[in-house]
């Protein structure tokens, strides 16, 4: 790399435009920031040698230089918010309306949204965001992020930390704001230093050369947000990962205990009860929306659950011995945390039968006179029943959830969401028994010659409460991430670093300052600093110029 | 209850009426000869009333709060017109360290179209869901409130700018688009004139329709799908369903049906919603043109003539440089870390979340822009007033139209 030393001494790397030490301006590099073709010199990043503007030979240069532009990184964020958009026209395939008359992505979109529900479809926009060019999208502006960061910051840090109070004349005639004076005693010298010292700034004298600067740390503000941003996005990466990320759903039913998915087996869950509460229809506060909506609000869902951890080890197949962890309600808004899983409620459901009370009467009794009652339940049911009156109820089939399919009689699932039994009933003192088909609705009798009837009396439902399962120990990246990015974001942008020159020039001095952003704020400060002096104010030679530039506009 | 009820209802009435009068003076001081630095006795009694009026809001929302026991952000009604004060109070503390009075003149009625708009939405206190039963609540919803209002200040600031600048001597690009936005506001009064408008006339008329999917899915197991279905309309239908039978008697029957590819759910409703605002907008637009006979923009101008069109600059990006990070922690962290607790998950792709992500997209851009590009003056306004367009997307649009889990109208 070759190496720029400075007639101050200071040897620069190349691609500098602004001496790192004294600010001389680099004959050969002022196209870089355009300083040949204006009178004040451009300040941003302290004309400092970025590598992207240095070079630009092989293919790394190129790529560096591409992501290392602004105007790159704005556009790649235009893209991903008109992409973002896209995605919002119809729901995504999980947000797919529980009322759909099918859910399939396939027919929903074009049954609901027509032709461009198709067309969207095809394209694939019902994922987008998991979309492998939407992920290449976001994973772009990442690296934009960090080599803009790059870029920018190393060669920054390494300008602030070498620059000395000593400036090169044309560095301080060529700032923005610039005064010059004749005379000045030490006197007021020193009254100038003590009121910027009273206002915060930090002095560095070398030999009478003064710098007088503060707030560097705002310099580092958008670096430190660009940080957040990337430790967030990595946080996003490491959640696809199994070992960090665990996200699994269990259905309880009232009374039931379980083991819950994803712990490995070792815990286990029991619903004592699910609880849902409706508002108070008499409750005046609410009165008037909820008869406006015609219809009753929910106020909690709520399973008691206990959670027991798995004790022995032991015998495959053998009863675990569980240990009782935790005792508590799970609400909405208010999951249930242990041993760093958290349960929270999110679904229930009141399909499902617990039991069922049959009666058995005589076919041919107009008023279906019990002759017997029994009480199934459900979810295990025994081989046979006997009777108050000697008659025995004999389970032959039992359907949990009933359905018809080709004439063949079936079970779509193994919850009693729609029992059907095949009894064979044994009369008092026979060995003959009578075939009949019972369920919600239908009572069959297959050979059509049966002394004696069943019919359902009474039957008891449960909730099924549904409950995610979550273990997310990515939690805290994104909230390092996130509180990173607001700092940053505060620390650059309320914030401003100033620096104000002071430069011995015979009896005289040369006074120049700079600053990143409210430029009237600066001018404040210096205004107080030499208040009963008879240094000269500094001059906004950018205002002088626009000034001169409206005037051979009228002319 | 009922008593502290109708308090807070009135107090809200009180509040739109203070603004409007305060409206009138922010008028009367910028026609005021003197420069915007000297503040003349109108500009005084503006701010006053913008103050009282802010009081007699926050009123309003005490009261409310304390009958329903629960933040008034929960639903349409509530969240909107918490906006709209939001950027009043926005207002008065930009105004105090500016002091441009040009900026009551068009922030107030901003935030009154704002307040007009709320009002459309059922007005009860309703009672809140499980999912919205937390502290976060209003720990979310207020701080995103307060960010979209110090963002609407950047907007009025950014509108000012263009109104001020923008060429209104040749017809451009830029001084239709200037018009368009103006129109665009006025079509936001004519929704809110002629939806309160119907509303107390109580219009109420049921149209019967053909379920167009019915054929298709009677047969499927899960359907719960009828033959016919019923539109309820709150207007008079000027766009009805396909193949239509209005049912209820002495009503106006459709002057057209819906284009047979939209297919939403209420479209022919929603359609006839957005057709009546036009339609009132444009007239309202209309009597405006005959009155002042030049476009709205042209006819603004000359009152901003002694406005400091630096000074609105520097509003425009300040307005930014607070609501920007407030909006991260309230529209992303916050909500972020609330749909972790009620949904177990973050982020979830949902149509608010998007559009809250695409704001903070679209503002972080403005911010690269304006520091790294030096994007400023125009450029700026223009950015300024596509960000307030995207939030106001995010509440009506997205709330109405896309609805998902924040659809607590």
């Amino acid at each position: 790399m070759d190496k720029l030393k400075c007639e101050c001494g200071h040897v620069n790397p190349e691609g500098t435009v602004l001496c790192e030490s004294c600010g001389k301006p680099v004959e050969e590099n002022q196209h870089i920031d355009g300083n040949d073709q204006s009178k004040l010199l451009n300040m941003r990043y302290d004309g400092t040698a970025r590598r992207s503007q240095t070079y630009n030979r092989s293919i790394v240069d190129k790529t560096w230089n591409f992501f290392s532009s602004v105007k790159v990184g704005v556009w790649l964020i235009v893209i991903a918010l008109l992409a973002s958009g896209l995605g919002t026209i119809y729901p995504q395939e999980m947000y797919i309306p529980a009322e759909a008359e099918n859910r399939d992505p396939a027919i929903f979109y074009e049954d609901w949204y027509g032709l461009t529900g198709k067309i969207y479809y095809q394209l694939g926009l019902h994922n987008l965001y998991s979309s492998w060019w939407y992920m290449i999208l976001i994973a772009l502006i990442g690296i934009s992020l960090v080599i803009c960061s790059i870029d920018r910051f190393v060669p920054l840090y390494r300008a602030l930390k070498n620059q000395r109070p000593k400036r090169h004349s044309i560095f301080l005639s060529r700032q923005r704001l610039f005064s010059e004076t004749k005379t000045v005693t030490d006197k007021e010298m020193n009254h100038f230093i003590t009121n910027l010292k009273k206002q915060r700034y930090k002095i560095v004298n070398e030999n009478g050369n003064i710098l007088a600067e503060k707030n560097r740390f705002s310099r580092w503000g958008p670096y430190v947000n660009h940080i957040g941003l990337i430790i967030v996005l990595l946080a996003a990466l490491l959640r696809m990962t199994p070992f960090l990320f665990l996200d699994d759903y269990v259905w309880v039913r009232e009374g039931e205990q379980k083991v819950i998915p994803g712990t490995h087996g070792d815990y286990y869950i029991e619903n004592k009860r699910f609880l849902l509460e409706l508002y108070d229809e008499n409750d005046e506060r609410f009165q008037a929306a909820m008869e406006k909506k015609g219809e009753i609000v929910h106020k909690n869902y709520q399973t008691d659950a206990i959670i027991y951890k798995v004790k022995n080890e032991g015998v495959v197949g053998s009863e675990p011995e569980l240990e009782k962890v935790i005792e508590s309600s799970i609400q909405m808004n208010k999951p249930l945390k242990f041993d760093g899983y958290t349960l929270y409620q999110s679904g229930y459901q009141q399909n499902e039968f617990s039991n069922m009370t049959f009666k058995v009467y005589r076919t041919d009794d107009e008023n279906q006179n019990s002759l017997g009652e029994v009480t199934i339940d459900l979810t295990s049911p025994e081989k046979t029943y006997e009777l108050d009156n000697g008659i025995r109820l004999q389970v032959s089939q039992y359907y949990p959830d009933y359905v018809l399919e080709n004439g063949e009689p079936r079970s779509v699932s193994k919850f009693p969401r729609n029992p059907a039994f095949v009894f064979n009933l044994f009369p008092p003192d026979s060995s003959e028994a009578e075939i009949s088909f019972v369920g919600i609705g239908k009572n069959i009798d297959a050979m059509g010659e049966n002394e004696y009837k069943l019919g359902i009396v009474d039957f008891n439902m449960h909730y099924v409460s549904g409950l995610t399962v979550r273990r997310d120990y990515t939690l805290p990246f994104f909230i390092v991430g996130a509180a990173i990015f607001m700092i940053g974001v505060i620390q650059g942008m309320y914030w401003q670093h100033r620096r104000i020159w002071v430069n011995p020039n015979g009896e005289g001095i040369m006074l120049a300052a700079h600053t990143n952003k409210n430029w009237f704020g600066l001018k404040k400060d210096i205004e107080k600093a030499i208040a009963n002096t008879n240094i000269h104010m500094v001059i906004d030679q950018e205002e002088i110029e626009k000034e001169i530039e409206k005037d051979k506009d009228k002319a | 209850m009922d008593n502290l009820l109708s308090i807070s209802s009135t107090a809200l009435y009180i509040a739109f009426i203070v603004y409007l009068i305060a409206t009138v003076f922010f008028g009367a001081s910028i026609r005021d000869k003197r420069t915007s630095t000297k503040k003349g006795i109108s500009g005084s009694i503006a701010i006053g009333l913008t103050i009282i009026g802010f009081i007699a809001q926050l009123t309003y929302f005490i009261t409310r709060w304390i009958v329903g026991g629960h933040a008034p952000v929960s639903n349409m009604f509530e969240f909107v017109t918490f906006l709209g004060m939001s950027l009043v109070l926005a207002f008065i503390i930009i105004y105090f360290i500016y002091r441009l009075t040009a900026l009551g003149l068009f922030a107030l009625p901003i935030s009154m179209i704002i307040i007009a708009y709320a009002s459309v939405f059922p007005s009860d206190i309703s009672p809140l869901v499980p999912s919205l039963q937390s502290h976060w609540l209003f720990i979310h919803v207020i701080t995103v409130s307060l960010s979209q209002g110090v963002l609407a200040v950047s907007f009025v600031a950014g509108l000012i700018y263009l109104i001020k600048t923008v060429d209104q001597s040749v017809i451009s690009l830029k001084s239709i688009g200037l018009e368009l936005i103006l129109i665009a506001l006025i079509f936001l009064v004519g929704f809110a004139a002629s939806s309160i408008g119907f509303q107390l006339n109580d219009y109420h008329a049921e149209i019967q329709y053909h379920e167009p999917n019915y054929e298709k899915f009677k047969d499927e197991p899960k359907a719960n799908i009828k033959p016919e279905e019923i539109e309820v309309y709150k207007m008079p239908a000027i766009v009805g369903p396909k193949d239509g039978v209005m049912l209820t008697e002495n009503k106006m029957e459709p002057l057209i049906s819906i284009p047979g590819w939209m297919k939403g759910k209420d479209a022919p409703r929603k359609l006839n919603t957005v057709v009546w605002s036009v339609f009132s907008g444009l007239i309202i637009y209309g009597v405006i043109l005959l009155l002042i006979r030049k476009r709205l923009g042209a006819w603004i101008q000359p009152f901003l003539k002694n406005v400091n069109k630096n000074v609105v600059d520097e509003i425009t990006y300040r307005s930014v440089a607070i609501g920007f990070p407030l909006f991260t922690l309230g529209g992303l962290i916050f909500a972020a870390i609330w749909a972790q607790i009620a949904w177990d998950r973050f982020w979830g792709w949902d149509p608010k979340e998007v559009w809250a992500l695409i704001t903070w997209f679209f503002y972080a851009a403005f911010l690269h822009l304006r520091l790294s590009r030096g994007w400023h003056g125009e450029k700026s306004s223009w950015l300024a007033v596509v960000g307030f367009a995207i939030i106001m997307f995010n509440i009506i649009v997205v709330n109405l139209v896309l609805a998902g889990l924040h659809s607590y109208a």
